[in-house]
């Protein structure tokens, strides 16, 4: 259903689609290109002993462990947010979703540091959690946690405005004709909520799997410890071992196209876009 | 991210909507205890007191050490650099993202469902993915630095890499905002100008601009705002270098590294404070929106 001018001469279509074109080429395309070529540039062989190497193996561990950590905490607040703000009148609500909305405005560097000041050593809880053999900061849980607040709205802000869309008639129906709350949950809002549901769990999987700012600040950079994959690949970046930091990048782009996919089927099979039911 | 932009206002919406029946029926859906409670619970341990311990902290310095630390001479450079740098991304991705949605929204031509879901490539790929690509790129030796090179052109190590680096983040914020309100700009209006003899500039700068104007700053201002705070993708392109290309969340960084507390602590209240007027500005032209589409 091209809707065109009909004064528009096809040459100016045509100008426009290719700086169109040229411009997500350029800007889009070609370092996605340039992370494959770079890490197979030394070829094959290089490119698997990146990959295995024990350093390597244990950032890729870790970095599946934060996400299978944060996104199902992150799905269960969503959940939880949708279900009040959508399903209840109160007051107070519209600045309920903007504090929800907040983390998405902060520079990740921002939702590092804050930690650092409440359980970094010259934080305020940080004696005390010493004392106690408590390590946050330069360690795992630092990194969950700042991982927790760049992803924080990711799944809410999918749901909410889904579930307001939805209404409130098919839960009442259920409640009504006998149905406990939770039951109600589990077999009419759940089904109905499992695209976006989805959608929203893909989007936090990757952020939460790719974040590097708010990690980076809490991480100490650790190699082997406390090393996700892309502080893995900044410090192999930053020793000039380019073909092992591309290799191990490569995979984060593997992880991006897949993410790409799926969210473009669940768009195009399912006619699912975001924030609506359609 | 992606659900940043254009649920956005959907779901403003959303939420204003259901206002007017308030206390007009009492919901018999349980729950709103729990999921209240845990919300509240949730947000307030993640979110909103970290963001009060940097606030205490910062109060904590004083007025006249928070500016000395806070605006200091290589402080303003990096503010500088970190915002001149966004509002120039902002604005090329405000004209060639408008574009891009133009082409999606309007034209046929081959890969055009494909071409449009990279356009979803900034939000997925990790920002540090796409720091060392571009700087690969860009270097003076890269596929594109190698060209530019010899022009005297220097991409990579100056703020002109740091602008290229948030134009890729950027662009997805632009062009998912101003698609789904192009698309709903009807053609028998530009068919009617048209018919009444006007020129197809006209067309767009009195027609297409002022529908989609409110959508377009909305997308300009979540990349600015992205741009301003941005960390992962633009330090490998920037060089680093003080007063000339470091921006100010790897000065925060650099401060934190050195110990020095009062330093981090102020850089990164004013760029959290910088970020609350970008979402107050976002609400604002929202609530503009929602005035001149719902009167």
């Amino acid at each position: 259903m091209s809707a065109r001018l009909p004064h528009q001469s096809r040459s100016a279509q045509l100008v426009l689609i290719l700086v169109a074109l040229a411009f997500i080429g350029f800007f889009l395309v070609l370092p996605l290109v340039a992370v494959f070529a770079e890490a197979l540039a030394k070829g094959l062989a290089t490119y698997g002993a990146a990959l295995v190497e024990p350093d390597a193996i244990s950032a890729i561990k870790l970095t599946l462990l934060v996400a299978a950590i944060s996104v199902p905490l992150n799905v269960v607040f969503g959940l939880c947010a949708a279900w009040a703000v959508a399903k209840f009148d109160f007051r107070g609500r519209s600045l309920l979703v903007t504090l929800i909305d907040l983390p998405f405005s902060i520079s990740p560097v921002v939702a590092g540091l804050v930690y650092v000041l409440l359980f970094g050593a010259q934080g305020w809880a940080g004696p005390w959690l010493i004392d106690h053999g408590v390590r946050i900061i330069f360690a795992v849980p630092g990194i969950v946690l700042a991982t927790i607040l760049v992803t924080f709205p990711f799944v809410a802000r999918e749901l909410i405005p889904l579930m307001q869309e939805q209404g409130r008639v098919d839960e009442e129906a259920a409640l009504a004709l006998g149905a406990s709350g939770f039951k109600t949950f589990l077999r009419v809002t759940l089904p109905n909520i499992r695209w976006g549901l989805l959608y929203g769990v893909l989007l936090c999987n990757a952020r939460a799997m790719g974040e590097f700012g708010a990690v980076s600040v809490v991480s100490g950079h650790l190699r082997g410890l406390t090393n996700t994959m892309p502080l893995h690949v900044e410090i192999l970046y930053n020793e000039y071992n380019f073909a092992a930091a591309f290799a191990v990048a490569s995979l984060l782009a593997l992880l991006a196209l897949v993410t790409l996919v799926l969210k473009t089927s669940l768009e195009w099979k399912f006619g699912y876009s975001h924030g609506s039911a359609k | 991210m992606e659900i940043a932009l254009s649920s956005q206002l959907q779901m403003q919406a959303a939420v204003e909507r259901p206002r007017k029946r308030r206390r007009s029926r009492k919901s018999i859906i349980p729950g709103f205890g729990l999921t209240m409670g845990f919300t509240l619970a949730w947000l307030s341990l993640i979110v909103l007191i970290p963001l009060s311990a940097l606030f205490l902290r910062a109060a904590g310095l004083g007025w006249s050490e928070f500016l000395a630390v806070g605006f200091s001479e290589r402080a303003m450079a990096a503010y500088r650099i970190s915002f001149g740098t966004a509002l120039a991304a902002a604005v090329i991705n405000g004209v060639f993202g408008l574009l891009t949605a133009w082409v999606f929204v309007r034209y046929e031509f081959p890969g055009k469902r494909v071409l449009n879901a990279m356009v979803d490539l900034p939000f997925a790929l990790p920002t540090a993915v796409a720091g060392i690509a571009l700087t690969a790129l860009y270097s003076p030796n890269g596929w594109v630095g190698q060209f530019l090179d010899p022009l005297g052109i220097k991409v990579a190590y100056t703020p002109i890499g740091i602008t290229i680096a948030l134009i890729f983040i950027g662009l997805p914020f632009i062009v998912r905002s101003v698609e789904p309100v192009l698309a709903d700009v009807s053609v028998d209006v530009e068919d009617a100008a048209l018919s009444l003899g006007a020129r197809p500039w006209q067309v767009f700068l009195r027609v297409i601009l002022p529908a989609i104007m409110p959508a377009l700053l909305t997308g300009f201002a979540l990349a600015l705002a992205r741009g301003i705070g941005e960390y992962g993708s633009v330090i490998f392109i920037a060089g680093n270098m003080p007063f000339k290309s470091e921006i100010a969340p790897l000065l925060i960084v650099t401060q934190l590294e050195q110990y020095d507390y009062a330093a981090a602590t102020a850089i990164a209240t004013v760029m959290l404070l910088a970020s609350f007027a970008m979402l107050l500005v976002i609400n604002v032209i929202q609530a503009w929106t929602r005035r001149k589409v719902d009167p």
